[in-house]
């Protein structure tokens, strides 16, 4: 069956996971259901410990089982040692047919690819995965599927009890021997640990692994005591130079640079440019570039920006710190100066339901004027796939780019006409994360588009005359006459992942690739 | 042309390609590795093989390791390589075997 | 005559023809040249290696307008006219000539050019010349080269070669510059032909840069070499009149038609005494507006 964004969903995957195809952003508005809640076990005794000395005894006392559910979050990035520290003991004690449901997987994480050929780990939910997991997905390692949830639907997901954790470890940075737990203050420092607030809500058990064991009571926490279940103390929990992937120095390619300009004048002459704009941007050098930019303008015109929100990096809060925004909402640090910025009493830690969850009642990206994202691919019905590479190998993650999309009011995607050879923009993407509807301007070295569905938007930089503007169908064009028209990537019938649209709805599926 | 003696051209550098000829047994034998043979390994196969007729190669190992070079620039290695394997630098036949 | 002689030529980028991932869109930065380079950018064992890049990009890439100047290696080397060869059989728009000292120089490019656009039957005239100047001998000759041939466009200082030539290195100030900048485009003005600036290396230093640029534009030259897109903008930012002087020349020009009409040689625009010799200057202003997209005007 076709879906809203032309997508033919198997019916076969449509019975097997009792999901429906996706069938517009605002399908489930207003739409009842029942949250899911854990299953606690108290504690009122006060000489109750939560110390445990190893992973091995924290997965004992959680009844750690064949079948099992167990999380984690990824705000150590490429930094991250607990994914496999649990992993290999739960490997270790022969547990089978695990999901593994972490917030996001990365290369940080292959050491699990041969748990998933063994069939230790049978299903994987992710924001998306890279590197060797990716392939061997994509390859049809994997026995169960891969679902591909945006960080906004992974939070519906736990919520709705679609996803049950059995167990959530949670890397904290410090903790006390209760519980609270904190991005900040301790050797392997993240900012902040938003992702993991669903999962200490909603899982039946919750473990904390630190490096960092501080004196009770660990405050202000991020996440309470009164949902930990037990605290771990290890060597180390992360690698803290790979922790900060975005702490990229201001680019100085001029290609980027050029995007950026365009990126800024798109928002500077667009109607929501006015004191008190929202706005989120993201970490490649094309998005630091253009905040880079727009603090000029900012400066020049007086106006100031109401909030700043998302994965934050250093020029956003240089924006905080000369007093050009007035607070900043933090889910994710993207480099040092974001992990230490939490200092600054306006730079605000929100859990991930509060920045995208689409299934409570209302959410940060709700309120946003502007998002700039990037894409791998946007094809020329505005659709753009960021975890599918050209040539159908799973290698990247949905993180928040439909929540933005979806929820501010001008979606800005960065992209480069050509990644190499690859035309980025392109007549159908290889799959899709993000609908067209939800996207506004694409913005590239050879030019910048508008969503038709935004004449607004087209007259008011037509208007401004400050951008070369061409339609997609232009940009395209371009493309194919310098790499030549790609064939499509062939696949095998197989379903391997599913991209899952942020109401739980089936945006797309991932299937196998066929061997070369 | 005959290839007289194994040649390269190019670098692995993203948007290059590396091309290797050596004497063949008989025939035009292809190996190509590309970064985006999924998308265009016909398409390159082809730009190969028709630069190869137009220098009237039909004997000769060739070894492609392509970094998603354009047309142009692979049709430029193949011929540099060939060349090569000829010791030949100057007087070239702009506009005729090569284009 | 070659109509583009006089062409726009503030921004002159150098491109290494070896590095496919360079040559195949530069365009997009929208600098008024770019100079392919076969000479000291390509080690010397990829010298062949460069021409059938070189060949294939100028015959397969839309280069969209951008001029396609060809740097051939020195005329002491055995590869220059083989340069020549593939530089024209592939529709090059101008040879550059490195390390220019003579007119006998540019004289034995010329007729070789001549050859090849007979033996690969492009139009007689098509390809257009201009010569470095790298020593203390080339820019004392500057005048003679200048005018040496119909083709040559223009004169560019090599600051590198010519410094060293004089005993000194480049400092920053400009100081070891004056002197061929100077007579540079005296004889260039001179002989009726542009004049381009030598390359900023330092790309750590953009105000070096900017205060470099804006001295040869005081001085009057036409465009600078470029080696990195970066500096684009800048140089198209100092070249491009202001709305201010855009303003004045339209006055003048009108003012001067309007005058000479009614037989006025002398009057006043905004307080400043006009006469016929601001006439051109004004002109050239429009000229330079319009071609930088600053100015829709019809004058």
């Amino acid at each position: 069956m076709k879906n809203a964004v032309g997508r033919e969903i198997p019916e076969e995957i449509l019975s097997l996971t009792g999901k429906e195809p996706f069938q517009g952003n605002n399908y489930k508005e207003g739409v009842p259901f029942q949250r899911s809640a854990p299953t606690v076990h108290p504690v009122m005794d006060n000489q109750h410990s939560k110390i445990v000395q190893s992973i091995r005894e924290a997965l004992e006392k959680c009844n750690a089982h064949d079948g099992m559910t167990v999380s984690f979050h990824h705000h150590f990035r490429e930094g991250d040692l607990i994914v496999n520290m649990v992993m290999n003991e739960i490997h270790n004690m022969g547990l089978k047919n695990i999901k593994l449901a972490a917030t996001s997987l990365g290369k940080a994480h292959e050491a699990i690819v041969p748990m998933i050929e063994d069939g230790t780990i049978t299903s994987i939910e992710a924001s998306g995965v890279r590197g060797k997991i990716g392939e061997a997905i994509s390859n049809g390692k994997l026995q169960g599927l891969a679902i591909m949830r945006s960080h906004g639907g992974r939070v519906r997901s736990v919520f709705s009890g679609e996803t049950k954790v059995d167990i959530a470890f949670i890397g904290a940075p410090t903790s006390d021997e209760y519980g609270n737990l904190s991005g900040t203050g301790g050797k392997t420092n993240c900012g902040v640990i938003s992702y993991s607030a669903v999962d200490a809500d909603c899982a039946d058990y919750v473990v904390a692994i630190t490096d960092c064991l501080v004196p009770f009571p660990n405050y202000p926490a991020q996440i309470s005591m009164t949902n930990v279940d037990y605290v771990c103390v290890v060597d180390a929990i992360g690698i803290p130079e790979k922790i900060a992937t975005g702490a990229a120095k201001p680019t100085t390619d001029q290609r980027k640079l050029m995007m950026a300009e365009y990126c800024t004048q798109v928002v500077v002459n667009t109607p929501y440019f006015k004191d008190g704009f929202s706005y989120q941007t993201g970490v490649g050098g094309a998005s630091i570039a253009s905040t880079i930019s727009l603090t000029r303008i900012m400066e020049e015109r007086g106006v100031k920006m109401g909030f700043g929100i998302g994965g934050l990096t250093k020029p956003m809060c240089d924006l905080l710190e000369k007093g050009l925004v007035n607070v900043l909402m933090d889910t994710q640090a993207f480099d040092l100066d974001a992990v230490t910025n939490i200092e600054n009493p306006n730079h605000y830690y929100i859990t991930a339901s509060e920045y995208a969850n689409p299934f409570n009642k209302g959410a940060f990206v709700n309120k946003l004027d502007y998002v700039i994202l990037a894409s791998l691919e946007v094809d020329v019905h505005f659709n753009c796939n960021v975890v599918v590479g050209s040539d159908g190998i799973i290698t990247g993650a949905q993180g928040g780019h439909p929540d933005t999309a979806q929820g501010a009011k001008c979606t800005i995607v960065i992209c480069p006409l050509l990644q190499g050879r690859i035309p980025a923009i392109c007549t159908d993407v290889t799959t899709v994360t993000t609908p067209g509807e939800s996207v506004d301007i694409v913005v590239t070295d050879y030019g910048v588009a508008v969503n038709p569905n935004r004449p607004d938007l087209l007259e008011a930089l037509q208007k401004a005359d400050c951008v070369p503007l061409k339609t997609i169908e232009e940009l395209r064009d371009i493309a194919y006459s310098i790499t030549g028209t790609p064939d499509p990537v062939e696949f095998e019938d197989r379903v391997v992942g599913i991209i899952e649209a942020r109401d739980g709805t089936i945006m797309d599926v991932v299937r196998q690739v066929k061997p070369l | 042309m005959e290839i007289k003696k194994a040649a390269v051209a190019g670098t692995l550098e993203s948007s290059d390609c590396m091309v290797t000829v050596e004497p063949g047994s008989g025939t035009v034998e292809l190996d190509l590795e590309s970064a985006v043979i999924r998308q265009f390994g016909k398409q390159i196969r082809k730009v190969i093989n028709e630069t190869l007729a137009n220098l009237d190669v039909t004997d000769a190992k060739v070894t492609v390791v392509d970094k998603g070079a354009l047309d142009c620039t692979i049709k430029a290695r193949v011929e540099c390589a060939v060349y090569r394997s000829n010791g030949i630098t100057n007087n070239l036949p702009w506009g005729g075997a090569i284009k | 005559m070659n109509p583009n002689l006089k062409r726009l030529r503030r921004s002159m980028m150098f491109l290494n023809c070896q590095k496919p991932g360079l040559i195949k869109d530069p365009y997009i930065y929208a600098p008024d040249s770019i100079m392919l380079d076969l000479e000291d950018a390509v080690a010397e064992r990829e010298k062949d290696a460069a021409r059938y890049s070189l060949y294939h990009a100028l015959q397969e890439i839309d280069y969209r307008g951008v001029e396609r100047v060809v740097r051939i290696n020195g005329l002491d080397t055995d590869l220059w006219e083989e340069d020549i060869r593939c530089a024209v059989a592939g529709g090059c728009d101008a040879i550059r000539i490195p390390k220019t000292e003579t007119a006998e120089d540019v004289r034995r490019v010329e007729n070789a050019v001549i050859a090849a656009e007979k033996e690969f039957g492009r139009e007689d005239g098509s390809t257009l010349i201009m010569a470095a100047l790298e020593s203390a001998k080339g820019v004392m000759n500057a005048f003679e080269v200048c005018s040496a041939s119909e083709r040559l466009f223009g004169i560019a200082l090599s600051g590198g070669d010519y410094t060293k030539d004089l005993q000194t290195t480049i400092s920053g100030t400009g100081v070891e510059l004056m002197g061929a900048r100077q007579h540079m485009i005296i004889a260039a003005r001179a002989a009726g032909v542009q004049c381009f600036d030598t390359v900023y290396t330092n790309l750590k230093d953009m105000d070096g840069f900017r205060r470099d640029v804006e001295t040869i534009h005081t001085m009057g030259f036409d465009g600078k070499s470029i080696i990195n897109p970066r500096q684009i903008p800048i140089v198209h930012e100092i070249f491009t009149p202001t709305e201010k002087d855009i303003i004045f020349a339209e006055k003048v020009v009108r003012e001067i038609d309007t005058k000479k009409a009614q037989g006025i040689g002398v009057f006043t625009v905004d307080g400043k005494m006009i006469d016929i010799a601001f006439y051109d200057g004004a002109k050239r202003t429009l000229a330079l507006a319009k071609a930088s997209g600053v100015y829709k005007g019809d004058l």
